[in-house]
């Protein structure tokens, strides 16, 4: 298998060229950008036999696709950010239509205020928008992912989109050493799309999305859900099948060191290379410290994480999005609700806002915490951090300053 | 007893419950009717959602999708592009869709599709606000007629001209119809059919639910917008205007406005605003003729 040097943006776009998608269509936005400009390149040099299409907005770019695909080609569209919120209306569209669409989604936070850097929050307002989420942890897994969520996506007992996330600039822009398959060995693997369902064909016309009524709505919902609670069972088959073709292994969630462990963190996305760092250099220590990584967060895999958390005393959820009104943020809630009944005690970690750094010193701390509660210590379920010192008062002019500035 | 023969080779399935004297129906029946079967319509939420039908009734005989009111022409160009890349480049991709899904929400998208001449044929068909959803204002509405989104005293300010706009784009043919002359509206259609590239097409669409007319009334009053220049016929080809029919009584309102409800609270100030800005627009276009 020939070994590439590439950040995950080139990651996602080999990843498209492996599934020959047949039209693309494309809205530049940071950290984004780069799959827009070498898919571009990619179709003008003949490498992908797309349709490019420079369209006008991220909601454009997902119409178009929604399109697309409805006419039998696999459409490829990526983004970030506020570019996810714009496509949201018409995300709700492919789903409900259940068009197995794969899109990258490079993570970077929504406005305001502006940032160009990487969390979660992108993302997680769309983790009720029926679409399949999967996290990268590394620039191997944003082109894994890609081929099997294809693979996952387009099971006739799933027939949902997937959202293959990976975080900006931790992963879009990091050079990593990358196993890329070869063109027919990834294609033997995902295979010539199928049309399923619904399509639009004036040889067999369909009118796909009319105005359904009570009597019917809640039903097609229920197809729906079945079709997240396979995708799980499906996710696990294509995963074996993937490891057999390529010899990597792919898993919902990653385990590292749980089996004894008293304190354990959950993580997802690139930051969970550094917990299982940080788990090393503890376990060295003597201390019984253990790591999960998410990677599939929709479905999310409830089943798995009971299994390998269920015994663990301490368990601290890391999110790196706010969840802002919420008992607690959208991984914790889900880890909660999985361990339902047990007797864990769950602690909410949020931090890595905007792009700051999630060091091997937040997991020193995070871990100190966990084994001080481990200890007896009770405090706020919900702790922020890495805050600096004084989140309240940020930003703020004396008088004197202001004068400073007027002059 | 009087017995009716219904014909029923047409792709409009009978029974469409659009309002009576609608003229949007009159519009679908001859589009579909020139197009043919090799034909995919897209249609946003809306008042010609009822053609796309409700549960398991679909109101046309052709392929389509109902998606979302501002990017049918998206969605368009993603359907023209899907059948491009499988070698299709028959099937007549159509966009139609009404003023507010194009002259408000939709612009963006269709602007776009102008902008790449996205091989599409998109049909406006302006009935002058939001009807579906009980008549409120669009920026296609004229100045001073009443909706329930505007002043009682009617629409302050004045409409949108779409199809200026789609002129600046310099799309490949572009024309304005109305239904009082149905052999001209069919003939655009073919035409923009036949269209390499983006075409549009701008329908005016008489509604007696929403101007307050009996509906019996529809194609008079087409015609009257007509004459008084309230609507222009013209054609957009290879950068070139023709208007097609001079008004006869260019500033003649009365017959067209006098007959509607939502215009009855019409001042003289406002009357002879409209007449003035209805002028205007004629001179504008014919000086654009000859650049």
């Amino acid at each position: 298998m020939p070994v590439k040097m590439l950040d995950g943006n080139g990651a996602a776009v080999e990843a498209v060229r492996l599934v020959r998608p047949g039209v693309i269509a494309a809205y530049p936005i940071t950290p984004q950008s780069s799959i827009a400009e070498h898919l571009a390149d990619e179709v003008a040099g003949g490498r992908i036999k797309a349709e490019y299409i420079r369209v006008e907005s991220e909601h454009s770019a997902m119409s178009v696709c929604l399109g697309a695909q409805l006419t039998g080609v696999r459409a490829v569209t990526a983004t970030s950010s506020v570019g996810l919120a714009l496509m949201h209306e018409v995300c709700g569209m492919t789903s409900g239509c259940r068009l197995p669409m794969v899109m990258h989604v490079v993570n970077r936070s929504l406005a305001a205020p502006w940032s160009l850097w990487c969390d979660h929050s992108d993302t997680m307002a769309e983790r009720d928008s029926g679409w399949l989420q999967f996290y990268a942890g590394t620039v191997q897994d944003v082109l894994d992912l890609y081929l099997a969520g294809i693979r996952i996506s387009e099971h006739p007992d799933v027939l949902t989109p997937s959202m293959i996330c990976q975080d900006g600039f931790f992963l879009s822009h990091s050079m990593q050493k990358v196993d890329v398959p070869e063109d027919s060995a990834a294609f033997g693997f995902v295979g010539q799309y199928r049309r399923q369902n619904m399509y639009l064909d004036p040889e067999d016309p369909i009118f796909v999305n009319d105005l359904t009524p009570t009597d019917d709505y809640g039903e097609m919902r229920y197809q729906q859900m079945v079709g997240f609670r396979n995708a799980a069972a499906v996710a696990e088959e294509v995963f074996a099948e993937f490891q057999r073709r390529f010899g990597r292994r792919l898993e919902t969630v990653r385990p590292y060191m749980l089996e004894d462990a008293e304190v354990a963190v959950v993580t997802m996305g690139s930051m969970s290379g550094t917990a299982r760092y940080v788990v090393d250099q503890l376990r060295a220590q003597g201390i019984r410290a253990g790591a999960l990584q998410i990677v599939m967060y929709r479905p999310f895999p409830a089943g798995a994480v009971a299994r390998v958390l269920g015994q663990i005393p301490v368990i601290g959820v890391v999110d790196r999005s706010a969840g802002l009104g919420a008992v607690c943020p959208p991984t914790c809630t889900e880890v909660a609700a999985a361990l339902r009944g047990k007797a864990n005690e769950i602690r909410s970690f949020i931090g890595g806002l905007a792009g700051r750094d999630i060091s091997n010193h937040s997991f020193e701390r995070i871990f100190a915490d966990l084994l001080a509660i481990r200890a007896g210590k009770r405090d706020t379920h919900c702790q922020w951090f890495d805050l600096r010192a004084n989140p309240m008062d940020i930003r703020v002019l004396s008088g004197e300053e202001d004068a400073e500035c007027i002059k | 007893m009087y017995k009716i023969a219904v014909k029923t080779d047409s792709l409009v399935t009978p029974g469409i419950n659009a309002c009576q004297g609608c003229a949007l129906e009159l519009i679908m029946r001859n589009v579909l009717d020139v197009l043919g079967r090799d034909t995919v319509l897209i249609i946003p939420p809306g008042c010609s959602a009822m053609f796309s039908g409700s549960g398991i009734e679909s109101g046309v005989k052709v392929a389509g999708i109902q998606g979302n009111l501002e990017n049918s022409a998206a969605i368009a160009c993603g359907v023209a592009r899907g059948f491009k890349n499988q070698g299709n480049t028959h099937t007549k991709v159509v966009a139609f869709t009404g003023d507010g899904g194009t002259v408000d929400i939709g612009l963006q998208a269709l602007s776009g599709a102008m902008e790449r001449n996205e091989n599409i044929l998109y049909i406006c068909y302006d009935n002058e606000a939001y009807m579906n959803t009980g008549v409120q204002g669009s920026s296609s509405t004229p100045a001073g007629a009443a909706t329930t989104t505007t002043t009682p005293a009617g629409k302050l300010g004045r409409s949108k001209d779409l199809m200026r706009i789609v002129m600046a784009h310099d799309v490949p043919y572009a024309a304005s119809a109305f239904v009082a002359n149905l052999p001209d509206l069919r003939r655009k259609v073919r035409r923009a059919g036949d269209t390499q590239g983006t075409s549009v097409l701008h329908i005016h669409s008489p509604c007696p639910t929403g101007w307050g007319y009996h509906s019996s009334k529809s194609i008079e009053l087409a015609m009257e917008a007509v004459q008084s220049g309230a609507w222009l016929l013209f054609e957009f080809a290879e950068g070139r205007l023709q208007l097609n029919r001079e008004p006869g009584k260019l500033g003649e309102i009365d017959a067209y406005v006098n007959g509607q409800k939502r215009f009855r609270g019409f001042t003289q100030a406002q009357r002879e605003q409209l007449k003035k800005d209805i002028i205007t627009r004629y001179r504008t276009m014919n000086a654009g003729m000859q650049t």
